[in-house]
């Protein structure tokens, strides 16, 4: 139930806007998160916006997870 | 960003590299390592990503209590179906609540026997419906933890302030702290490590989890739902319990801030105040529910609308309330896959395409054919229940290895 999707803002007029994600589009209510703008990505969660999806921090997730994937053993 | 920057989260290629440090890892350990996913999403993301099969036979996976439909006590639903069977009122509700079996009867059945009972996508929507239907009373089921719990204030304040006075929720909203505490405490039970929930943390934030960590000295992972990012919280949980650390991580930290979202908590704080309450199968957990505060009583369908709610009675034999809390796994209740399926479910962790029962059914199959696991998980059942019962002997099943 507490199912987040990622979606990218491509209109926002007040409260309201709408997100795409791989084509699919869907309503968004932006009162749980104000300050997004049109082209950043949101998580998504029955209609709301409930946090922004730093793009950056996507990007260093998978450079940490090469990272971890690589790193020689010390043992 | 770019365009298949959402693939790489599910690359298996990624993924694969990791596997080999999660087996090496899993070889220092001499006794079982025992790690739960508390979130019913992380449940069947873990399923799909097939991190069940590649773990070593020390590692052991457990369900928590984080799927809302099936924490929600009887007396709940059967005050929904209540309301339900009066003429001028319209239930609006999650999709997931319909098919749950209170004592008699379902939100589903009543819809085929007429009752005005409408699944909305989102709160608003539900307010829509409000709007309308000025002759009716819109009650919403208001279930679910901190993720959901915001979007249902912000309904509720919403009605306050535009006067939409026929509009009122009925909530069963819980937290999910509270519940690891108690499992933290438990003693019965043992965890290792807690994979945290990643979309409630997008609310609370990272601190909440910190008492695990001191006090009960348990490493803590906040996780993405991703293969990769499963992949890579397990590794740093693993690596926690072999360097003898307990701290919280947050592996989701794209979407996780440590402060969570403070326009969330504060709107949760406005309308919200915390309870003990009932989880179901576990019984009364202190100050883990959130009733609606006085301010709001005007749109608290259960103060509002008083009506006849009929005697509990629970499915006899259900094993719901100990599969949630890890201590046993579904493959341990005698109906499951038998007279319990997902197509006529007994207890609500079959009901709940969160649920372990249902996950099980649905994925654990399949997750050890595709992986060729099948002979190796055959006769790990004896050793694979919840930890509290891990002495019994129980069925041999194909799948066994990937519960409780
Ligand atoms: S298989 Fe069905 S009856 Fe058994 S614990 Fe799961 S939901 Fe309950």
């Amino acid at each position: 139930m507490c199912l987040g999707v990622p979606v990218k803002v491509i209109q926002r007029e007040g409260n309201e806007g709408i997100g795409e994600f791989k084509g699919v589009k869907r309503n968004i209510n932006f009162a749980l998160l104000d300050e997004v703008k049109v082209g950043e990505y949101v998580i998504l969660h029955a209609g709301f916006a409930i946090q922004r999806l730093d793009q950056d921090d996507a990007e260093k997730t998978l450079e940490l997870f090469e990272e971890l994937a690589k790193a020689n053993d010390e043992e | 960003m770019k365009n298949n920057f959402f693939d790489e989260f599910s690359d298996s290629k990624k993924t694969r590299d990791l596997t080999q440090k999660i087996k090496q890892t899993a070889k220092d350990f001499k006794e079982e390592i025992f790690l739960m996913e508390v979130c019913g999403t992380h449940t069947v993301a873990i399923f799909k990503s097939g991190i069940k099969s590649i773990l070593p036979d020390n590692i052991r996976l457990l369900s928590g209590p984080g799927c809302p439909v099936c924490v929600t006590p009887n007396p709940y639903l059967d005050r929904a179906i209540a309301l339900s069977r009066s003429d001028d009122i319209i239930i609006t509700t999650f999709g997931d609540m319909m098919r749950v079996p209170g004592s008699s009867s379902s939100l589903e059945k009543e819809k085929t026997k007429g009752k005005d009972i409408r699944m909305v996508y989102s709160t608003s929507d539900a307010l829509r419906i409000a709007r309308d239907n000025p002759d009716k009373n819109v009650v919403f089921l208001g279930v679910g933890f901190e993720t959901t719990s915001p979007t249902v204030a912000f309904a509720l304040k919403e009605a306050k302030s535009r006067k939409i006075n026929n509009f009122s929720v009925l909530s069963a909203h819980k937290l999910i702290p509270p519940a690891l505490r108690l499992l933290a405490q438990s003693p019965d039970l043992k965890v290792n490590g807690f994979i945290c929930p990643g979309h409630v943390s997008t609310i609370i934030g990272t601190k909440p989890y910190k008492f695990l960590a001191d006090q009960y000295h348990i490493p803590c992972v906040i996780s993405g739902f991703e293969p990769v990012d499963l992949f890579q919280s397990l590794f740093l949980l693993l690596t926690q319990i072999k360097n003898g650390t307990a701290k919280v991580e947050n592996q989701y930290f794209r979407a996780v801030k440590d402060e969570g979202n403070p326009n969330a908590l504060r709107l949760i704080d406005e309308i919200f105040q915390t309870t003990d309450s009932l989880w179901r199968g576990i019984g009364i957990i202190p100050q883990s529910g959130l009733v609606i505060k006085e301010e709001y009583q005007e749109f608290d369908a259960e103060k509002k609308i008083p009506v006849l709610v009929e005697k509990n009675r629970e499915p006899k034999g259900c094993l719901c309330g100990l599969v949630i809390q890890g201590k046993k796994s579904p493959m341990d209740c005698p109906y499951y896959a038998k007279q319990c399926t997902p197509q006529s479910p007994i207890g609500p962790c079959m009901v709940s395409s969160e649920g372990s029962c249902q996950a099980f059914f649905k994925y654990g199959q399949m997750n050890a054919r595709v992986q060729g696991q099948g002979a190796r998980d055959q006769g790990q059942g004896s050793r694979v229940k919840g930890p509290g019962s891990r002495v019994k002997k129980t069925r041999n099943r194909e799948v066994n290895k990937n519960n409780g």
